[in-house]
């Protein structure tokens, strides 16, 4: 699957199927099963293709306006501190963690 | 009935620019990005999709709960996901993504409802024991490919993947 054009075509895998979503939706929108559904059935058709190096493109629209295009390209730098410590989603996952391991 | 008139899609966007530009005014050094000029390795499949043992690959950082989370330093690990696991013990951690959808539905960054359906209704013959997910915020594509890469392909192959999918954020 991809959410990046350019950089899957510069990596050329076998097969590719592109999903142009925002990034964090490789694969749907959330609590849309049927939309989900429909997206990995069009992109596992990419294991028969016989060219390889194909990309699939999957004919999904985020919205109509396609805003988050707009906003995406503006973005100066939003990502967050690269701790070297385990980020947990939440804090009961550290406790269970640490549990699981002792 | 006035046709309701729609715009056209708008093209994928150019991330390898968007990208550099953004760290160029940070003040980093452009980064040397995965470019394979040459044709991709090819196996075509020796049997149809719905008799293939289906494996799942993803980089957005999944973790079970009660397993350690990944870090955000070039982390190296990879976590093996039980396939039957239910989806609302999976997690997220990434530094490189808006993380609210696939917290909400974590199918839209992993999708294993979504193919345990798929193979339920025949398309995908069965599915691995496992899934291998990792935090694929690494600068290093050489490191992923030299050492993460294989060990997940071996352990897939253990498991009996005729085909894998893999899914990057």
């Amino acid at each position: 699957m991809s959410s990046a054009l350019d950089i899957t075509q510069a990596v050329n895998p076998p097969r590719a199927a592109f999903l142009d979503f925002p990034l964090g939706h490789t694969t749907g929108k959330p609590h849309d099963p049927e939309l989900q559904r429909d997206i990995l059935l069009d992109a596992l058709k990419g294991f028969s293709a016989a060219v390889p190096g194909t990309v699939r493109m999957l004919p999904y629209r985020w919205d109509e306006t396609e805003a988050w295009k707009t906003n995406e390209s503006e973005k100066s730098d939003d990502r967050r501190d690269r701790h070297d410590t385990p980020q947990y989603q939440c804090e009961a996952d550290r406790q269970l963690a640490d549990a699981s391991r002792r | 009935m006035k046709p309701r008139i729609s715009k056209p899609p708008s093209a994928p966007l150019q991330y390898i620019d968007i990208i550099d530009e953004r760290y160029g005014k940070l003040g980093y050094a452009p980064y040397r990005w995965a470019l394979h000029t040459e044709p991709p390795p090819w196996v075509p499949l020796s049997k149809p999709l719905s008799e293939c043992r289906l494996g799942l690959i993803a980089s957005g950082g999944i973790y079970a709960a009660g397993q350690v989370a990944f870090h955000w330093k070039d982390d190296p690990s990879y976590r093996m996901i039980p396939m039957d696991i239910d989806s609302a013990d999976l997690r997220t951690s990434h530094f490189a993504y808006d993380q609210t959808d696939a917290r909400a539905d974590i199918n839209v960054v992993f999708p294993i409802d979504t193919l345990r359906r798929l193979t339920q209704e025949g398309v995908v013959g069965a599915l691995t024991a496992h899934a291998f997910t990792f935090m694929g915020g690494i600068y290093s594509a050489r490191r992923v490919r030299e050492d993460m890469g294989p060990r997940i392909t071996d352990a897939l192959l253990e498991e009996g993947a005729d085909a894998v999918l893999l899914v990057p954020v």
